[in-house]
């Protein structure tokens, strides 16, 4: 009898060729539901870039902004999106470091949706200076003029941290494809895919030495972007403590956007491997059991952003500053322009994800898919929240102002998710989704030892060196 | 008599143990020029092969100070070439420019690990032809080695006795696509 040993974190999966087989055959035609989607998508990005172009032409003006609000829901979306990004690189980099090893079916998804999400992310500063030809005046460059950006400055701080978070993460995104890309590359059948994926791989064999190196690299990757998830949000956070607003100068910013961006992103992960699981059929790696761990996650960090926001009144109240006072009074009092979105936000980040601490609503797809998009949604009003309210009750009572987003940021907001989507379902069919090399690590080795024996014939000897057997 | 090869073996293996005792009786015959071709890293492989530690770290450690000393210099200098008080701060005032180099350390440290990666592994390879089968990447682990003269036979059998599903001498080089 043959000894099946199954793998613990992926107990569906069998065998090395079944992974190659499910994960490659995503490269395979796409159906008509996916053509729909992806036309949506494209849809989206019609709308954002029409919508972007009529803001240059007619001014920032069509953005609704005015004095004092100069930041509104362009900003808010940019801190939406980066947040986004975090969970990707804390399932690829600080799970690995943890050696979490369910991570390795979904961190390929989960880090795509972090390039991508900077990706849109890195729209919104651009969108929002309204002279879109005059963003390099961002980067430090020697220049005639003689002029150096202030390093003094959180937003150049922005700079860096948003610059330096893309381009690690689409290293790290692109370097660990390498050998999945090598697997594409030796069944694909299409000539156009077989040179794309053969350039792609650079020619990768999976020879010792190869794979020596790419591990060392791969692992001082994952020990360099871990920082860096720590690091971005709260540097995106500065960009408000930093300055002396009320509501927004405060110590506890840092943490508090950092939670925040890891209990959104968890939320998008699973909003969009969700669907992906059951259209693709990837029961066997996406399990339930990374449902629930995800949503663990997302139940604490709920609980640390939910922490932050009595925090923000309490000392908002204790603080004895007239200014701070208003805005934390106003922030949840009914009598105010701003209390639905500060409600929708409490809401949707702490009363429905307690729903998260009963087992069978962790376990349950269609309930963690709808508890998602509260989440998805709260994270953005959150955002909102913070922004526009303080902005509208700064020291002086007669600056105070109101603002409502106009048509053409409500269709910018709208067609980013176009464009994030496009991006994300383009990656689904182009590149090996979930990581095969690194699947085959959990589960159990092919062994000689383990091989059915006719009757008859005696147990081989167990063999020198070290085994492992158990994944 | 010199050593001059008489051209090499490639052992295709289905599994792990096999491919462990193939290189593990290699190395007792004193073959150390090994090739192991594997679809999945296993530190089974690493500790028969016991190769040396990879130059990779070094390169992540020089890229990360040396973002860490650009940042500083970045914003030293460049403050330095502008003196304007902002704040009643001093020019120089290093906290805030901990965090740009704090960034460029993450930034100059990741892309010299890649360019270290590139370096060892030789990356890309420009060869299209090369040793290989196209089933390494999906669940067979291979050996190639060349025998030293004399040796040939005691190889092969070697490695079938292993376990070895295949064992192709002279084998054709497969091409692979590269840049």
């Amino acid at each position: 009898m043959a000894t099946v040993v199954r793998s613990e974190t992926h107990p569906n999966i069998t065998s090395y060729e079944d992974v190659n087989r499910d994960v490659l055959k995503l490269l395979s035609r796409p159906g008509p539901g996916y053509r729909i989607i992806l036309s949506l998508a494209v849809a989206g990005v019609i709308t954002l870039f029409t919508a972007w172009g009529i803001q240059i032409v007619l001014g920032i003006g069509m953005s609704g902004l005015r004095n004092p609000i100069g930041w509104g829901v362009y900003i808010t979306t940019f801190v939406f999106w980066v947040g986004i990004a975090h969970s990707g690189t804390l399932i690829s980099a600080i799970l690995y470091l943890f050696r979490a090893r369910w991570r390795q079916s979904i961190y390929r998804a989960a880090e795509a949706m972090t390039v991508f999400a900077v990706m849109t992310a890195g729209l919104f500063p651009i969108i929002h200076v309204g002279r879109p030809w005059l963003a390099y005046y961002l980067i430090p460059y020697p220049n005639q003029r003689m002029i150096w950006p202030n390093f003094r400055s959180p937003l150049l701080w922005d700079v860096f941290a948003v610059g330096t978070y893309f381009t690690v993460s689409a290293t790290f995104f692109y370097i660990g494809m390498i050998p999945d890309l090598a697997a594409a590359r030796d069944s694909a059948v299409v000539p156009w895919r077989r040179r794309l994926y053969g350039m792609l791989s650079l020619g990768w064999r999976g020879t010792n030495w190869e794979w020596k190196h790419f591990t060392r690299a791969y692992l001082y990757l994952a020990a360099l972007a871990t920082p860096l998830v720590l690091s971005v949000h709260s540097v995106v956070s500065w960009d408000f403590a930093m300055a002396l607003v009320p509501g927004w100068h405060s110590t506890v910013f840092a943490p508090y956007f950092v939670a925040g961006a890891i209990y959104s992103g968890l939320a998008m992960v699973l909003t969009l491997l969700i669907p992906v699981r059951k259209i693709f059929r990837l029961e066997a790696y996406f399990t339930t059991r990374h449902i629930e761990a995800m949503a663990k996650v997302m139940l604490l960090t709920s609980l640390i952003v939910s922490y932050a926001y009595l925090c923000e009144v309490f000392v908002s109240w204790y603080s004895f500053e007239p200014a701070e006072q208003t805005g934390g009074y106003l922030m949840f009092g009914a009598s105010h322009e701003y209390w639905w979105s500060a409600w929708l936000m409490l809401t949707c980040n702490f009363f429905v994800p307690q729903l998260l601490w009963f087992r069978q609503v962790r376990r349950s797809i269609p309930a963690m898919f709808v508890i998602t998009l509260f989440v998805n949604i709260g994270m953005w009003f959150e955002r909102y929240s913070i922004i526009v309210l303080s902005l509208s009750h700064e020291y002086e009572p007669w600056m105070w102002n109101q603002y409502r987003p106009s048509l053409t940021g409500v269709c910018i907001i709208i067609g980013s998710f176009g464009w994030f989507l496009m991006w994300f379902l383009l990656f689904l069919r182009l590149l090996p989704a979930v990581s095969v090399a690194e699947l085959k690590e959990v589960l159990p080795a092919p062994l000689r030892r383990l091989r059915p024996r006719p009757p008859g014939v005696p147990p081989r000897r167990p063999l020198g060196g070290p085994e492992e057997v158990r994944s | 008599m010199s050593t001059r090869p008489e051209g090499g073996m490639l052992a295709l293996f289905g599994e792990l143990d096999a491919t462990v005792t193939a290189i593990e009786r290699l190395r007792a015959l004193r073959v150390h020029d090994l090739v192991v071709f594997t679809p999945v890293p296993r530190h089974e492989l690493e500790h028969a092969l016991q190769e040396p530690e990879s130059p990779v770290r070094i390169f992540t450690l020089v890229g990360g100070l040396t973002g860490a000393a650009t940042g500083f210099a970045l914003g030293t200098w460049t403050s330095l070439d502008w003196p304007l008080i902002t704040g009643g701060k001093p020019i120089i005032s290093l906290p805030p420019f901990v965090i740009i180099a704090f960034e460029l350390t993450i930034l100059f440290g990741a892309l010299s690990t890649v360019l270290g990666l590139l370096i060892a592994a030789r990356l890309p390879r420009m060869r299209p032809e090369v040793i290989y089968d196209p089933t390494f990447s999906a669940s067979k682990f291979g050996v190639y080695v060349v025998p030293a003269t004399g040796q040939a036979a005691d190889v092969r059998r070697l490695l079938s006795e292993a376990g070895a599903e295949e064992v192709r001498e002279h084998p054709a080089e497969v091409r692979v696509g590269t840049l």
